[in-house]
């Protein structure tokens, strides 16, 4: 996995609450046996029209869009299923922060792994994040601070073994091996 | 000692490592399931480090997610007719093998929905931490395990160690007392907890449910309370096993046997809530109050009495969700009408919910043109269902009875809702698109989806008992 320091990128706006992983990607979709390629396919039923075009109505498809890394989006984003696939979409659509005040449990395990960063922040700054899409937003890590253009400053709880992972590009199950002694004395402490 | 949660007791049992500030702690996996769906890059991932899986003995594969329901296609000549979901079914094949996995294939005996085969094995018992990538693992909870969904990375996890990397979350009581009125049933009880602390009322705790009216709960019952508890937000939902859940586990394949089983009870006893143990939140539900539950939007937070009618107003998400399921403020629920019904799923697919339905459905018809999809949680459960005359009541009156699966509780095997549709569903999860492109999902008992199925209309089942 790449480091991730800084996220420094105007965002997009998708404002409902409780958005859900079946529509950051439909079940429909799950059937790949690889983790490439699922942009394509991410908010696959609010992104096209019945007729497979684009939706030009969609925040994700109007050009101002185009190249913004951070996604902002109402409370409880990314609740439902566990697909890994969603933040897989997120990430292969070009995404590197997703923004809410409220982000489910799941999903922000399964973003922290990929190097996806889940930004939660208080009622306030995403009341301005909703209200200016295309705001242009610094978050920095190793602070776990974000940035308005405004020149606010607020931030956020990121857990210190995340980070330290997501700072240093490590791969969580280098760690989670380094400790397989420890396993083996407690698989035999308790005979199986 | 000081007085501990259930919750607390399972977490410190499975501490290879304690959590720091700095990190998380080390949490030992007794039992992994896995599926077609959420498995094969974790494959990937161990065979490009070249590890094995380490403990395949605590490893249970089987297909659910996208294996298709129909005869043809799982017993007979006719091919898996979604191209991606047979490549799926053949690569898990092919995976279990090549690293030792014990694996329900399509044609086993025992498949089945993964949360539905377990127990039935015997292989979830009490006080086990169990995870699965898939997010109702937490009804693995009704047994006193501490049991979570995860993703696919987190698979790879605890395919290569036998343990996660995990923060200990907060507890939270959920206290039933009372008792449910006839017809109203354990799906109407969750259905209303999700209603009163919404859908992101337990991010980042594990549920206990509590109280007189989860002890008068069978096996089934407490299955389908702890399947919903991540529609409220929480990765789990425990219940203290009891004399129940021991007579339920005592003949299973795989419980243990002879002395191991007076060894294993004596722990299991053990496996309660200290008096004056603390939670850190906690609702209190009176089950006499609760009535039949059917949702209206598109998040199972959005529930109402089935006699009641949609809120007048509401926020922009009420407004765009009311859009898609075509309703209105202040509709009465009752009497809408019904396109698809679907008793089956994680949910409800089991023979006491089937039970349910052969009860409304015994000497009725369907409503015509309704169609009535009956999909059993495990090929165990449809032996038994036809066993006990329930699979005959169902085609006698014009229902459809299929092979298990998770089938079109999430139609990623091509039993789908069309758009535009009214589905009335025993599943989990009414969001946009869930069940199919455009479908609308209400979520509800197995009596008020055969009740409705029954008058081709949203019905109270309490009239048809």
């Amino acid at each position: 996995m790449e480091p991730v320091l800084r996220v420094h990128s105007k965002t997009v706006v998708l404002a409902s609450s409780n958005i859900d992983t079946d529509q950051i990607i439909p079940a429909r979709f799950l059937t790949t046996t690889t983790k490439q390629g699922l942009g394509r396919q991410l908010f696959a039923d609010w992104r096209y029209r019945a007729d497979g075009a684009p939706d030009p109505d969609f925040a994700l498809n109007r050009p101002e869009a185009r190249g913004a890394a951070v996604l902002v989006a109402g409370r409880n984003f990314g609740c439902g299923s566990s697909r890994e696939h969603a933040p897989w979409a997120l990430l292969d659509f070009g995404f590197r922060a997703v923004i809410s005040t409220e982000i489910a449990d799941i999903f922000r395990s399964n973003s922290l792994k990929n190097g996806l960063l889940p930004v939660v922040v208080d009622d306030a700054t995403s009341r301005w994040l909703l209200d200016n899409p295309g705001a242009l937003v610094d978050i920095d890590l190793g602070a776990a601070r974000l940035t308005l253009p405004t020149g606010v400053s607020v931030t956020f709880p990121l857990e210190a073994f995340a980070r330290h992972c997501l700072m240093n590009g490590i791969d969580e199950l280098g760690y989670l091996r380094s400790r397989l002694k420890d396993i083996e004395r407690f698989e035999a402490a308790r005979s199986g | 000692m000081a007085a501990r949660t259930l919750f607390d007791k399972v977490w410190t049992a499975h501490e290879v490592v304690a959590e720091t500030a700095d990190t998380p702690a080390v949490l030992y996996i007794d039992l992994h399931l896995i599926h077609e769906v959420t498995s094969p890059q974790a494959f990937s991932v161990l065979r490009d480090l070249g590890l094995p899986v380490r403990r395949p003995d605590r490893t249970l594969a089987t297909m659910d997610h996208s294996i298709p329901t129909s005869t043809e296609q799982v017993f007979g000549n006719v091919p898996i007719k979604l191209d991606a979901a047979a490549k799926q079914v053949r690569q898990l094949e092919r995976n279990a093998a090549e690293f030792g996995v014990e694996l329900f294939g399509m044609r086993d005996a025992r498949r089945g929905i993964v949360h539905v085969i377990s127990p039935e094995l015997g292989t979830t018992q009490p006080g086990m931490t169990i995870v699965c990538g898939d997010s109702h693992t937490s009804t693995h909870g009704a047994f006193g395990a501490l049991a979570f969904g995860i993703g696919t990375t987190e698979v790879g996890h605890v395919f290569a160690t036998q343990a996660l990397l995990q923060r200990k979350p907060k507890t939270f009581a959920v206290n039933v007392e009372g008792r449910l009125h006839p017809g109203v049933t354990a799906k109407d009880l969750i259905l209303a907890v999700i209603g009163k602390i919404g859908v992101s009322g337990g991010t980042g705790r594990v549920f206990e449910y509590r109280g007189s009216a989860i002890r008068a709960l069978s096996m089934d019952e407490r299955m389908t309370v702890c399947n919903m508890s991540i529609e409220a937000g929480a990765r789990a939902g425990m219940i203290a096993p009891d004399e129940v859940t021991f007579a339920y586990l005592m003949d299973k394949p795989r419980a243990p046997r002879g002395a191991e089983w007076d060894g294993a009870l004596a722990r299991w006893r053990s496996l309660v809530t200290d008096p004056g143990a603390d939670f850190d939140s906690s609702v209190d539900i009176d089950a006499s109050l609760l009535e039949p539950m059917i949702t209206y939007g598109t998040n199972p937070g959005m529930v109402i009495p089935i006699g009641a009618s949609i809120p007048a107003a509401g926020d922009e998400v009420f407004d765009k969700a009311l859009r898609y399921m075509g309703f209105h403020g202040g509709d009465a629920m009752l009497g809408k009408p019904v396109d698809v019904v679907f008793i089956g799923s994680c949910t409800n697919g089991r023979l006491g919910d089937l039970e349910a339905a052969a009860h409304i459905l015994k000497d009725r018809k369907v409503a015509p043109g309704v169609r009535l999809l009956i999909v059993p949680g495990s090929q165990s459960i449809k032996r038994e269902a036809e066993a006990a005359g329930y699979a005959d009541i169902f085609k006698a009156a014009g229902a459809e009875w299929a092979e298990s699966g998770c089938s079109m509780c999430l139609g990623m095997n091509g039993d789908t809702v069309a758009a535009g549709q009214y589905s009335i569903s025993t599943s989990n999860r009414n969001f946009e698109g869930r069940q199919g492109v455009g479908a609308r999902t209400l979520l509800v008992s197995p009596f008020t989806a055969a009740a409705s199925a029954v008058r081709g209309r949203i019905a109270d089942p309490r009239e048809m008992l």
